[in-house]
C-alpha cells in the first residue's frame, strides 16, 4: 500500500466528512438533496478506490449499488416527490445553525479521539479513517435531531448509512450480501418515508414533523 | 441424549400455551401438563437412582457466539423431580379445576407455559438462559396471579409482585454481572473457576440472596408473597408456594454453592440469621392471618425460612470442612424443600376446595366443613399434621434431621456462631411449635365447630380428580413420613454435588432405621414408631372400652357456655390467635385492642377495635415507595415525547458512552 493511494482514499473520506457539515449547513430542501447526493457518489468513488487498492473486485459490486441508488435513484425520487409535493421549500432548523456547526466540529474531535484510544491504536491511517466514518454517522444523527423537516430526517439517516459503508468498506470486512441487504433496506426506508411524507403532507400541508407531536392521542408534558 | 428428550418436552410444555387459543383445544391443556410433568418426575428418578453423570449440551440461539447453554447435573435433576411430581398433582386438579373456571383463557395459556419455565431454570447453564426462564417464571406467574384481576386487592397483589420480581431480577443480573467481569464467560462452567476477591464473592453472594430470596420470600423481602400467592386461582397458589420457591432456592444453591463454592462461613452465618428471623416472623404472620390462603402463603414464608436455616448452616460447617454435617444440614434442607413442596401444595389445593364450595377465604364465615367435606378436611387435616411437623408424617423428619444438624454446631470454632446457634434452635422450635398451633387455628376454624355462614353451611364435594390429587399428596406425606430412606436416596446425588459427600456414606439408613452417624446416637424409624402410634391408639380404645361405663346418665347438658345456640360463640380465627398475638406479636406488629363500652345507661353495643400494622411495611416499603415513585414520575416524563427527543436521547447516551471510552483509556 503506496502514499499516494492512501493519500487518495484519505481525501475521498475527508470530502465525505466536508459533504456532512454541507448537510448540516444547508436551509433548503433542494440544496440538500444535492449535497447529499454528491456524498454518496463520492462514497461510490471512495469504494471503488478501495476495490483497487485491496484488490477486491467484489467492492465495484458495492460501488455500483451506491452510486445507481444512493447518488442517483435516491436523490432523483426525492426531488420528485418534493416537486409534486409542492411544499416550501426552507427547512427549518431547531438549532441555530452556527451552533449546529460548532456541535459538529466538537463531534469530529470526539470520533477522532475514540479511535486513537480504541485497542488497535498502533494502525494508525485505518484509524483515521474509521474516525472520519464515524463522524460522518454522528454528524448523519445530528442532523436527524437538528432538523424538523421529514425530508431532512430523510437524509440523515440515509448519511448514517454512508459513513456505515465507508467504515465497512475501510475495515475490509464486509461480505457482498450485508452490502445488498443494507441497501436494500434503504430503498425500504425510502418507500416509508415518502410515504410518510406523502401522509403528513397532506394532512398538515406541510412536511414539518412538529404538527405530529399534537395528534399521537396522548397529552404532552 | 437424555438432555435433549428433556429439553424438548419442557420446550413443548411451554409452546403448548397455543393451543388455549382454540376454543376446542382448551380441554387438552390440563392432560397434557399432566403427561408432561409425569414424563419428567419418572424420568428424574431415574436419573437420581441411577445417580447418572451429568451432562451438558449447547444449542446457537440466544445471544450471538455464546448461545445457550443447557445441562443436567443431581442438584438440577432433585429439583426438576419436584417440579415433575407437584406439576402432575396439580395438572390432575386442574383436570376438573378448569372447567369451573369463569374465564379460562385467563389461565389456561399460562398454566403450562409457567410450569415448563419453571423447568428450563434448572437446567439452564448459563447466565442469560437463566435469566431469561427466570423471567419467564415470573411473568407468566404474575399473569396468572391476575387471572382474577376484578377481585378487590388482586391488582395491588400483582403491581406489588411486579416491582418485587423487577428488583429480585436486577439484583440476580448484578450477581451475574460480577461473576462474568471475572471469569470473561457468561457460561456456569466459566464462572465455576473465576478467582474472586473476598469483596467481590461477598458482593455476588448477597446480590444473589437478595435476588432469588426475594422470589423465595425471606424477610424483609417476603411482602409480595402473601399478596400474590393467595390472589392466584388454587391450582397456581399450590405450584406458586409449592413449587416456584423452591425454583428461587435452587438458584441461590446454584449460585452460592456451584459458582462461588460456599467457601466463607460469614456467609452461612448470614444466610443462617436470616432464615432464622424469615421462620419466625413468617410463622408469626399466619398465626393472625384471617383469611386461609394468606395463612398458608405465611407459612411458606416459615418454611422457606427453614429451609435457610438448613443451607446457611451447610454454608458454615462446609466453609470450616465439617463435611459431614455439612451434608447432614443440606440433606435436611433440601428433604424440608421437597416436603414443603407436598404438604404445602397439598393444603393449598385443600384451600381451593373449600373456597370453590363456599365462595370465601375468610376463616370466619367458615366452620364445620368436616361434614359437608368429609374427603377435602382428612386429607387437610394429614397437610396440616405434616406441616406441624407431627410424627410420623414427613415434615417431622425433616425438621428432626435440621435440629440434629442444628445441634451439631457446637463443635464449630467460630465464637460469633456459639452465640447465633442457640439463638437459631430456640427460634426453629419456636417457630415449629407456633407452626402447629397455626395449623390447629387453620384446620380447627374451617373444618369443625359449627357454620359461620350459611353458605359454609350449605358447602358439598363431589369425588373428582381434585380429591385423586389430594389423596396422591396426603399418602406421600404419610409414606416418606414412614420410609424417609427412600427420598433421601435421591436428595444424595444433589447434596454430593455441593458437598462432596452423600448421607448413604456416613448413616445407617435401612428400611427400618435411619441414622445420621454424624449426630451421633439418634436414630429415627417411620415404621416402628407408626407401630407403637397404632398399638397406643388401639390400647387407649380397648381401655376406654373396658374401663368406661356405658351406662345412661340423665343430667343437664353441658353447653358448653354456649346456651343461646349462636354460633358467633365459638372461637374466631382472632381470638384464637389472641394469647400469641398479645404475648409473642404485640411487639413485633404494634398491637394494640381497644374496647368501646358504651356508658352505663346506653343500650348500644360494645365494640371491639383491633389495630395491627405489619412494621416491615411501614417502616422499610412506605419511606422508600413515595421516593421510588418520585423517581418514576419523572423518567415517566421522557416518554411521550417528540420522536426528535427519543433521538436525542440516543445520541446524547451515543456521546456519553463514546466520551466514557476515551476518558477510560
Amino acid at each position: 500500500m503506496n502514499g499516494f493511494e492512501n493519500d487518495m482514499a484519505h481525501t475521498l473520506s475527508g470530502v465525505m466528512l466536508l459533504m456532512s457539515f454541507l448537510l448540516l449547513y444547508q436551509r433548503r430542501i433542494p440544496g440538500l438533496i444535492h449535497a447529499f447526493a454528491i456524498q454518496a457518489a463520492l462514497l461510490g468513488i471512495a469504494v471503488s478506490w478501495q476495490a483497487v487498492m485491496q484488490g477486491e473486485p467484489h467492492l465495484f459490486i458495492t460501488a455500483l449499488i451506491v452510486l445507481l441508488f444512493k447518488a442517483a435513484f435516491i436523490p432523483i425520487a426525492l426531488l420528485k416527490l418534493i416537486q409534486r409535493l409542492s411544499v416550501p421549500q426552507a427547512v427549518e432548523p431547531v438549532m441555530a445553525i452556527g451552533r449546529t456547526m460548532l456541535f459538529g466540529i466538537i463531534l469530529c474531535g470526539l470520533s477522532l479521539a475514540v479511535m486513537q484510544s480504541s485497542p488497535q491504536a498502533s494502525a494508525l491511517i485505518v484509524n483515521e479513517k474509521l474516525a472520519m466514518a464515524l463522524a460522518i454517522v454522528l454528524l448523519g444523527f445530528l442532523i436527524m435531531i437538528a432538523r424538523q423537516n421529514a425530508v431532512a430526517q430523510v437524509i440523515g439517516f440515509m448519511s448514517i448509512e454512508n459513513g456505515l459503508v465507508l467504515a465497512a468498506v475501510e475495515a475490509k470486512g464486509m461480505p457482498l450480501i450485508v452490502e445488498i441487504s443494507v441497501a436494500f433496506s434503504v430503498l425500504v426506508a425510502l418507500a416509508v418515508f415518502g410515504l410518510f411524507m406523502f401522509h403528513i403532507k397532506d394532512r398538515f400541508d406541510t412536511l414539518d414533523t412538529a404538527s405530529l407531536e399534537n395528534v399521537r392521542g396522548e397529552e404532552l408534558p | 441424549m437424555h438432555l435433549f428428550a428433556i429439553l424438548f418436552l419442557v420446550f413443548l410444555l411451554a409452546t403448548i400455551s397455543v393451543a388455549a387459543l382454540v376454543p376446542k383445544w382448551q380441554r387438552a391443556i390440563a392432560p397434557f401438563s399432566l403427561a408432561t410433568s409425569a414424563t419428567v418426575f419418572f424420568w428424574m428418578i431415574a436419573f437420581l437412582i441411577k445417580d447418572a453423570a451429568p451432562q451438558e449440551i449447547s444449542f446457537p440461539l440466544g445471544i450471538p457466539s455464546i448461545g445457550m447453554h443447557f445441562g443436567l447435573d443431581g442438584l438440577s435433576a432433585f429439583f426438576l423431580m419436584i417440579l415433575g411430581l407437584s406439576g402432575t398433582v396439580v395438572s390432575i386438579y386442574a383436570l376438573s379445576y378448569f372447567p369451573h373456571e369463569k374465564e379460562p383463557g385467563r389461565i389456561l395459556p399460562f398454566f403450562p407455559a409457567f410450569i415448563g419455565a419453571m423447568m428450563l431454570v434448572p437446567l439452564a447453564r448459563d447466565a442469560f438462559t437463566f435469566l431469561l426462564a427466570w423471567e419467564a417464571m415470573s411473568i407468566l406467574s404474575w399473569a396468572l396471579v391476575m387471572a382474577h384481576h376484578k377481585e378487590h386487592g388482586t391488582q395491588h397483589a400483582g403491581y406489588v409482585y411486579l416491582l418485587m420480581a423487577s428488583f429480585g431480577t436486577f439484583c440476580l443480573i448484578g450477581a451475574f454481572a460480577l461473576l462474568t467481569a471475572a471469569s470473561g464467560g457468561l457460561s456456569f462452567s466459566a464462572m465455576q473457576g473465576a478467582k474472586l476477591s473476598f469483596g467481590t464473592a461477598s458482593a455476588v453472594l448477597v446480590l444473589a440472596l437478595a435476588g432469588a430470596g426475594s422470589k423465595a420470600g425471606i424477610v424483609p423481602l417476603h411482602v409480595w408473597l402473601p399478596l400474590a400467592h393467595p390472589a392466584a386461582p388454587s391450582p397456581v397458589s399450590a405450584l406458586m408456594s409449592g413449587v416456584m420457591t423452591k425454583v428461587a432456592i435452587y438458584g441461590f444453591l446454584r449460585i452460592a454453592f456451584g459458582l462461588l463454592g460456599a467457601s466463607i462461613w460469614q456467609w452461612g452465618a448470614l444466610v443462617l440469621v436470616i432464615g432464622a428471623i424469615t421462620a419466625v416472623l413468617g410463622v408469626l404472620q399466619a398465626m393472625l392471618q384471617n383469611d386461609l390462603k394468606k395463612l398458608l402463603a405465611y407459612s411458606t414464608v416459615e418454611n422457606v425460612g427453614l429451609i435457610f436455616v438448613g443451607i446457611g448452616l451447610s454454608m458454615t460447617f462446609h466453609a470450616s470442612g465439617m463435611e459431614m454435617a455439612a451434608t447432614l444440614a443440606m440433606t435436611a434442607a433440601l428433604l424440608h424443600a421437597f416436603n414443603h413442596s407436598l404438604f404445602k401444595s397439598l393444603l393449598f389445593l385443600g384451600a381451593g376446595r373449600v373456597l370453590a364450595a363456599t365462595g370465601t377465604r375468610d376463616l370466619d364465615k367458615l366452620g364445620g366443613l368436616m361434614r359437608g367435606m368429609p374427603l377435602t378436611a382428612w386429607t387437610f387435616l394429614i397437610g396440616a399434621m405434616a406441616i406441624s411437623a407431627l410424627p410420623p408424617l414427613n415434615g417431622f423428619v425433616s425438621e428432626w434431621l435440621l435440629l440434629q444438624s442444628l445441634l451439631m454446631g457446637p463443635a464449630l470454632p467460630q465464637a460469633l456462631m456459639k452465640i447465633l446457634l442457640p439463638i437459631t434452635i430456640v427460634s426453629v422450635a419456636l417457630a415449629a411449635a407456633l407452626a402447629a398451633a397455626t395449623f390447629i387455628k387453620a384446620f380447627g376454624i374451617t373444618f369443625l365447630g359449627r357454620a359461620r355462614s350459611p353458605e359454609a353451611a350449605a358447602a358439598k364435594e363431589f369425588k373428582s380428580p381434585e380429591t385423586t390429587a389430594m389423596f396422591l399428596l396426603a399418602g406421600l406425606c404419610i409414606l416418606i413420613g414412614i420410609i424417609p430412606q427412600a427420598v433421601l436416596s435421591l436428595i444424595s446425588p444433589a447434596v454430593s454435588h455441593m458437598t462432596g459427600a452423600t448421607i448413604q456414606h456416613f448413616a445407617v439408613s435401612n428400611l427400618l432405621f435411619l441414622v445420621p452417624k454424624a449426630a451421633g446416637s439418634v436414630s429415627y424409624s417411620g415404621i416402628i414408631l407408626l407401630l407403637l402410634l397404632g398399638l397406643g391408639g388401639v390400647a387407649a380404645f380397648a381401655l376406654l372400652r373396658i374401663l368406661a361405663s356405658n351406662k345412661t346418665r340423665i343430667s343437664p347438658i353441658w353447653d358448653c357456655g354456649t346456651p343461646d345456640n349462636d354460633t358467633l360463640a365459638q372461637y374466631t380465627a382472632g381470638s384464637f390467635a389472641q394469647p400469641i398475638r398479645r404475648g409473642i406479636a404485640a411487639p413485633l406488629f404494634d398491637v394494640r385492642e381497644m374496647v368501646d363500652m358504651p356508658p352505663p345507661s346506653d343500650m348500644g353495643t360494645a365494640h371491639f377495635h383491633l389495630h395491627m400494622q405489619d412494621l416491615i411495611w411501614n417502616r422499610m416499603y412506605a419511606p422508600i415507595s413515595p421516593f421510588i415513585l418520585g423517581l418514576a414520575d419523572r423518567l415517566n416524563k421522557m416518554q411521550h415525547r417528540p420522536t426528535r427527543h427519543y433521538l436525542m436521547f440516543m445520541f446524547t447516551t451515543l456521546i456519553i458512552l463514546l466520551a466514557g471510552i476515551v476518558l477510560w483509556k
